[in-house]
């Protein structure tokens, strides 16, 4: 009897697992045989000029990249820095409680709010028009609280053990975070830039709203430009060109990959450079 | 008679509302074992802590009374709490070595207080490593991770990270009681060893322990100190009847 349940228990968990990877196989196959075809030296290495008939998508990258390294030199520091002092330094009580409420109430709000707000507050307000700028800045603020949140668990994942050996040994609670917590965490961390990196490149209605549309590499961060999601987005809503459309999301989830995998290989190397082990 | 290292006196300590500690008062001696023992939650860990302000790191927690190390009261505004750690050095119950190479566990500490030359910290690290007899099993080895080490092995490890930087006061709190009885026996006699140049105060749940190694013991219950003397008396004669049930394993 046991092992009955014991067997539907386990062929259960594999098809569920199995479920979820095929999946996941099944879209990405049908996205990359459709884009594949279209992908050529010319396609990475033009402008998008459709006028002049040339359909590349040089300029729609290099923008895709700087607005998600913009946004993360604006959010990581900041977040990195707000989970420190909420899970390190502030004193446990309301005020920290309301702040993490407020946190995860931000992480549930639909990213066209950010795209609404970002246009009126950074696009109007501030008047930095629809720009590289506008955007890394909304784009931020949609990511900070994945970012505060993540480095916060890897935070609390770091056993007080070690926290009270780094201390007990006459180190300071700033040498502690660095030489022991942190390098602890940084895993923890780098998932969170990675989750981020994907949602500032998933993104559409918040881009679309304060970076625009204009498909040149922008210039100054204050120069409009186009993502590739949004740039997916334009192509599949004027309905030609469907095979640039694949194309497009084919590159764009190779980025995707390639940063994850560069984002990892980074995290193993810090981690093992900062801990001095193997 | 020898002397004293390190003194508590009339110390009381309040844990929010709860007093954890009530009027405790007790002499360590240098180049001696100081052994605490009682009952689970009566204030032995707590005790310790206050010898290094550990305490200090716990919300809510109030000091009252009067530690000296060498005649000088820790308490005192601007005393030094780098420094007071350093001379006054914590083995924790469960071992807890860094996520880190043995090396770099055991070069923590004086790199924390300074020292940066690679062939100072070697010798450092050599130095420590003997010391707590660990350095036949481990010199090998010295750049893999010290998680890769067995319970015993790194208890001791904290025992070298904690002798790196050269403490006078070493505190144990329950040092031995994750690890198997060869472990075990093998941090005893380091013990025997580290005592003719430290000051060690060891909290322990083992009477036979306590017996084996301190030079005096001291009887802990409901935050007090019932009985405090050499070790002998205090198994052989206890002058309190609570004492002698404890030890006769009546109650604890
Ligand atoms: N951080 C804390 N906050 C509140 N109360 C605490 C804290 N630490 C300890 N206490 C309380 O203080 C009392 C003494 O605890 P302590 O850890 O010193 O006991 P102990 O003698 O070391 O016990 P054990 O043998 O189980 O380790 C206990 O009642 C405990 O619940
Ligand atoms: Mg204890």
């Amino acid at each position: 009897m046991r092992k009955i349940i014991d067997n539907v228990q386990r062929s259960v968990l594999w098809l569920c697992g199995g479920i979820a990877v095929a999946f996941l196989a099944v879209i990405l196959v049908y996205v990359i045989a459709r884009g594949v075809p279209y992908i050529n030296w010319e396609f990475l290495s033009t402008a998008y000029r459709p006028g002049l008939d040339q359909e590349g998508i040089r300029d729609i990258i290099v923008g895709t990249l700087a607005m998600v390294g913009l946004t993360l030199v604006i959010a990581v520091p900041i977040g990195v820095l707000a989970a420190i002092f909420m899970a390190e330094y502030a004193k446990k009580g309301k005020v920290l409680t309301t702040i993490r409420f407020c946190v995860e109430s931000l992480a549930g709000i639909p990213s066209i709010l950010y795209g609404l707000f970002g246009y009126t507050f950074f696009c109007l307000q501030l008047a930095f028009g629809f720009s590289l700028l506008s955007s890394a800045l909304t784009l931020a603020i949609m990511v900070l609280p994945v970012i505060i949140r993540s480095t916060e668990e890897a935070l609390f994942t770091v056993p007080d053990s070690y926290r009270e050996g780094s201390l007990a040994l006459g180190a300071s609670k700033l040498t502690t975070l660095f030489r022991v917590i942190l390098p602890c965490a940084i895993p923890g961390i780098l998932s969170a830039i990675i989750l981020s990196m994907g949602r500032v490149m998933g993104e559409t209605a918040a881009v679309y709203y304060t970076a625009g549309t204009m498909a040149r590499a922008p210039s100054s961060v204050m120069s409009s430009t186009r993502s590739l999601a949004v740039h997916l987005y334009l192509l599949v809503k004027e309905g030609l060109e469907s095979g640039d459309a694949f194309a497009t999301a084919t590159i764009l989830i190779v980025i995707v990959v390639g940063l994850n995998a560069l984002a990892n290989f980074v995290a193993k190397r810090l981690s093992r450079k900062l801990t001095g082990g193997n | 008679m020898s002397e004293v290292k390190m003194s508590a006196k009339d110390l009381r300590l309040w844990y929010g509302d709860f007093e954890a500690l009530k009027t405790v008062s007790l002499d360590m001696n240098k180049n001696s074992v100081t052994a605490l023992i009682g009952p689970s939650g009566c204030g032995k860990s707590t005790f310790l802590k206050t010898l290094n302000r550990m305490n200090d790191l716990v919300e809510g927690c109030r000091i009252e009374g009067d530690v000296r190390l060498d005649g000088e009261d820790i308490f005192q505004k601007g005393y030094d709490l780098a420094l007071l750690r350093k001379r006054v050095g914590m083995v924790f119950q469960k071992p807890n070595p860094f996520p880190m190479s043995i090396y770099d566990n055991i070069a923590y500490g004086p790199r924390v207080h300074g020292i940066r030359k690679k062939k100072v910290l070697d010798e450092i690290v050599e130095k420590a490593l003997r010391g707590a007899a660990l350095w036949d099993e481990v010199h090998d080895r010295l750049r893999k991770s010290a998680m890769g080490l067995s319970g015993g092995q790194q208890q001791r490890l904290c025992i070298a990270r904690v002798m790196a930087v050269e403490p006078e006061v070493v505190l144990m709190d329950e040092p031995t009681s994750a690890l198997d009885p060869i472990s075990t026996q093998r941090i005893e006699d380091l013990m025997a060893e580290l005592k003719k140049k430290f000051t060690i105060v060891i909290v322990t749940h083992n009477m036979q322990q306590a017996a084996r190694i301190a030079d005096r013991t001291a009887f802990f219950l409901k935050g007090e100190i019932v009985e405090a003397g050499d070790t002998l008396q205090i198994f052989q004669q206890p002058r309190d009847k609570r004492t002698e049930d404890y030890i006769t394993g009546r109650f604890g």
